[in-house]
C-alpha cells in the first residue's frame, strides 16, 4: 500500500516514466518547428542585411507581423477547434467599411461607427458558425460563400452609398483622433516608435493562450476540434463553442479593420482578398493541425512573425520583392514538414 | 421452460429496489419504441435498472442495442412508451440532460479525444474551476491529482496523466471512462460493448471494473453481444432481436447455456456449420461450430419441450 501511495503522491518517481529531458519536453510543443524556423530565418536575414537587426527595422518587422498576427490569434483558435474561415480577409475590410460609411453617411461621431462595426464583425462570425452548425456543411464551403458575398457587398455597397470604390475620408470627423489613438498610434520606447498593434497583438496572444490552457472553454476548443462527437457525448456545448470561435475571429477582424481605417482615413473596398490565406498560413506554420485538436496561440504568433520577417527582410536585404511569395510557399512547406516530424518523434517518446 | 421470463406486472409492481427498498426503480423503460422514418429501430422494450445491480442487454448486430442506449443517454428521443428515472417520467433532449439526471455512458468509441491529455479528457465537459467571473480558470493541479487518485482507486496505476489518452491501450481507456463516470456521481452507468474490441485478459479486467462499479452502488447497463461476458456479471438479462425484446430474465432463472441458446438460435448455428462444411471450411472450426450446436441443442432441450 505504501508503495502505491508514494506512486500517487509523487507520480514523477514512477520508474516507468522515462525521464523526459527539458529538450524533449520542448520538442513536444506544437510551436517548436515554427520557433526553429523563426530563429534560422532571423539569423539568415541578420547576416544578409546589417540593417535588419537595427531597432527601427525590428519595430517595422514587428508591425508587419502584428497585422497578420492579430488575425492569426483568432484563426489559430478556430483551427484548433477544427474549422476553417476563408472569409476573414474581406471581413476585415467589411468591418472598416461599416465604421467609415456609417459615420460618414449619418455624420455621427466615428465611435458610433466603430461600435456598429464590432457588432457587424461579430454577426459575420456568428452567421458563419450558425450556418455551419445548422447545415453541417464543411466550413470550407460555407466560408467560401461568405467570402464571395462579402467581397460583392464591400464593392457594391461602397459604390452605392459613397459613389466611389473607396470610402470617403473621415479624418475631420468627431472622434477620429481618439479612435486613431486607440487603434493606430505609436508608442515611443527608448526612442523607437512601436506601433500600438504590436501591443494589441501580444495582449491577444496572452489572453488566447490563457483561455486555451487554463479555462474550461480552452478544454472545449481542443475537444470540439479533436473529436466533436465525443465532446458532445460528454456534455460539451459543441455548437456554442464553434460559433464562439467564429465570433472570436470576427472580433480579431474588427480590431484589424479599425487599425486599417484609422491608420489612414479611407478604405479601398476591393482590398483584403487573399489575406485569409496569410492568416491560415501563419496558424499552420505555427503548428496548428488542419484537422483540428492540436496547436497553440503562441504558434500562430510565431508563424505571423516568420511572415513579417520574410516580408520586410527581403526589403532590407534589397532583393526584388517579387520573390516573396516563393519564399512564403517554401517556408510553409518546410514548416509543416518539420512540424510533422517533430510531432511523430514527440509521440513516440 | 426453466428460464422464466420476468413478467411485466411483477417487474413494475412487486420488485423492490435492493438499496432503497422502495418499489421505485432507479431507471425503468415501459414499452419504449423508436423509429427512424419508416424503419422501426426499437419497439416495445421493457426493462429496469436498480442500484447495485447489473442489467445486461444482449443482442446481435442490428438488434437495437445502440438505439436503446442512445435513448437512455439522451442522444435520441423515444417516440413510444415511457422512460422513468426514480419513478418520474423523463425524455432527454440532450446528453447533458441525461448526465444531469445521473446517467453516464461509456461509449464503444469511448467518447475520448485521443490527442488530449488524460486529465483533460477525464474532466472534459465537467471541468473544475476556481476564481470568479471573467477570471474563472481551471483548477489544473487539483484536476490532475484527482485523475491520478480516481484511477488508482479503480486499480489503474497510470504513468503520467499528461500523456495523450490515445496512447493508452483499449482496456485502459475503458477504465478511464468508467472511472470518470463513477467520479462524477453517476447513478446509472451505461457501458456500450466495452469488451467488444478487447482480448480475453483485457475483457476480464473490464468485467472486474463493472463489478466494482456495481459494488459502489451504481446501476449498470451492460450492452454486449457476448453471453459469456454478460452471464458472470449480470443480474438481469434483456435479449433483443431485430428491434424487439425476445426475453427478459432474472439471473436465478436462467443458465449460461439457455442464454446462449436464446441468443444464437440453434437452427441458425446448425445451418452455419453445414454451410462451412460445404465451403470446405477448416476442420477444427467446423468441429467447434458443431460442438456449439450440440451445446445449444442441449440447452434448448434442458429448457423444455417447446423447442425440441
Amino acid at each position: 500500500m505504501t508503495i502505491i501511495q508514494t506512486k500517487i503522491t509523487s507520480p514523477a518517481g514512477d520508474e516507468r516514466v522515462a525521464r523526459r529531458s527539458a529538450l524533449q519536453k520542448l520538442l513536444g510543443r506544437p510551436e517548436v518547428g515554427a520557433l526553429v524556423g523563426a530563429i534560422v530565418l532571423f539569423i539568415f536575414f541578420a547576416l544578409v542585411s546589417p540593417t535588419f537587426t537595427q531597432p527601427n527595422a525590428l519595430a517595422t518587422v514587428l508591425y508587419g507581423s502584428s497585422t497578420i498576427g492579430i488575425m492569426a490569434v483568432g484563426v489559430s483558435l478556430l483551427m484548433i477547434g477544427g474549422e476553417f474561415d476563408l472569409s476573414t480577409g474581406v471581413a476585415v475590410i467589411s468591418s472598416a467599411l461599416t465604421a467609415s460609411m456609417f459615420s460618414w453617411y449619418f455624420t455621427t461621431n466615428v465611435w458610433v461607427g466603430v461600435i456598429l462595426a464590432l457588432l457587424v464583425s461579430l454577426a459575420i462570425g456568428f452567421i458563419n458558425g450558425w450556418i455551419l452548425m445548422k447545415t453541417k456543411l464543411p466550413s470550407f464551403i460555407v466560408t467560401l460563400a461568405t467570402f464571395l458575398m462579402l467581397t460583392g457587398l464591400n464593392l457594391g455597397l461602397t459604390r452605392l452609398i459613397g459613389g466611389s470604390v473607396s470610402s470617403p475620408s473621415i479624418s475631420t470627423m468627431d472622434g477620429f483622433d481618439t479612435a486613431r489613438g486607440v487603434f493606430a498610434s505609436s508608442v515611443n520606447i527608448a526612442g523607437i516608435d512601436v506601433k500600438i498593434t504590436v501591443f494589441i497583438w501580444i495582449g491577444l496572444v496572452a489572453v488566447a493562450t490563457w483561455v486555451l490552457m487554463r479555462t474550461r472553454v480552452g478544454n472545449w476548443i481542443f475537444a470540439v476540434g479533436g473529436d466533436a462527437n465525443a465532446a458532445r457525448a460528454v456534455g460539451v456545448p459543441v455548437k456554442a463553442t464553434k460559433i464562439g470561435l467564429f465570433m472570436g475571429v470576427g472580433f480579431c477582424g474588427w480590431i484589424l479593420g479599425m487599425h486599417n481605417l484609422f491608420a489612414f482615413d479611407t478604405v479601398q473596398s476591393g482590398e483584403g482578398v487573399g489575406n485569409e490565406f496569410l492568416y491560415i498560413i501563419a496558424a499552420v506554420i505555427g503548428g496548428c493541425l488542419l484537422t483540428g485538436g492540436y496547436g497553440s496561440a503562441v504558434g500562430g504568433a510565431i508563424g505571423a512573425f516568420i511572415f513579417g520577417m520574410a516580408n520586410k527582410g527581403i526589403v532590407y536585404a534589397q532583393w526584388n520583392p517579387d520573390w516573396f511569395k516563393f519564399f512564403l510557399g517554401l517556408m510553409l512547406l518546410l514548416a509543416t514538414i518539420v512540424n510533422l516530424i517533430v510531432k511523430r518523434r514527440a509521440e513516440l517518446k | 421452460m426453466n428460464a422464466k421470463a420476468i413478467d411485466q406486472e411483477t417487474l413494475l409492481q412487486n420488485e423492490r429496489d435492493p438499496l432503497t427498498h422502495t418499489p421505485v426503480h432507479l431507471l425503468s423503460l415501459e414499452g419504449v419504441g423508436k423509429h427512424y422514418g419508416n424503419i422501426i429501430a426499437l419497439s416495445d422494450v421493457t426493462m429496469a435498472v436498480d442500484n447495485g445491480r447489473v442489467t445486461c442487454v444482449l443482442g446481435d448486430n442490428g438488434a437495437g442495442k445502440s438505439t436503446l442506449i442512445k435513448i437512455i443517454a439522451g442522444l435520441h428521443q423515444h417516440d413510444a412508451g415511457v422512460l422513468n428515472i426514480m419513478g418520474e417520467e423523463r425524455k432527454f433532449g440532450s446528453p447533458r440532460e441525461a448526465l444531469d439526471a445521473g446517467i453516464a455512458t461509456v461509449y464503444q468509441d469511448l467518447a475520448v479525444v485521443p490527442l488530449m491529455p488524460i486529465w483533460r479528457n477525464f474532466f472534459l465537459g465537467s471541468e473544475l474551476t476556481k476564481g470568479f467571473g471573467p477570471f474563472k480558470s481551471m483548477d489544473v493541479e487539483n484536476m490532475k491529482a484527482i485523475t491520478l487518485k480516481e484511477l488508482a482507486d479503480m486499480g489503474i496505476d497510470l504513468r503520467d496523466v499528461e500523456q495523450p489518452i490515445g496512447q493508452l491501450s483499449g482496456g485502459e481507456r475503458q477504465c478511464v471512462a468508467i472511472a470518470r463516470a463513477v467520479y462524477f456521481g453517476a447513478k446509472v452507468l451505461i457501458l456500450d460493448e466495452p469488451t467488444a474490441a478487447l482480448g480475453v485478459k483485457q475483457s476480464g479486467v473490464v468485467l472486474r471494473y463493472i463489478l466494482q462499479a456495481r459494488d459502489r452502488g451504481l446501476g449498470v447497463i451492460f450492452i454486449t453481444h457476448n453471453p459469456h461476458h454478460a452471464f458472470p456479471v449480470g443480474d438481469r438479462f434483456l435479449l433483443l432481436k431485430r428491434g424487439k425484446s425476445i426475453g427478459y430474465y432474472d439471473m436465478k432463472d436462467i443458465t449460461l447455456d439457455e442464454l446462449t441458446a436464446q441468443m444464437a438460435g440453434g437452427a441458425e448455428l446448425a445451418e452455419l456449420a453445414h454451410e462451412l462444411e460445404q465451403l470446405g471450411g477448416h476442420g477444427d472450426v467446423v468441429k467447434e461450430v458443431k460442438a456449439e450446436v450440440a451445446d445449444v441443442a442441449d440447452g434448448v432441450h434442458a429448457s423444455g419441450p417447446k423447442h425440441s
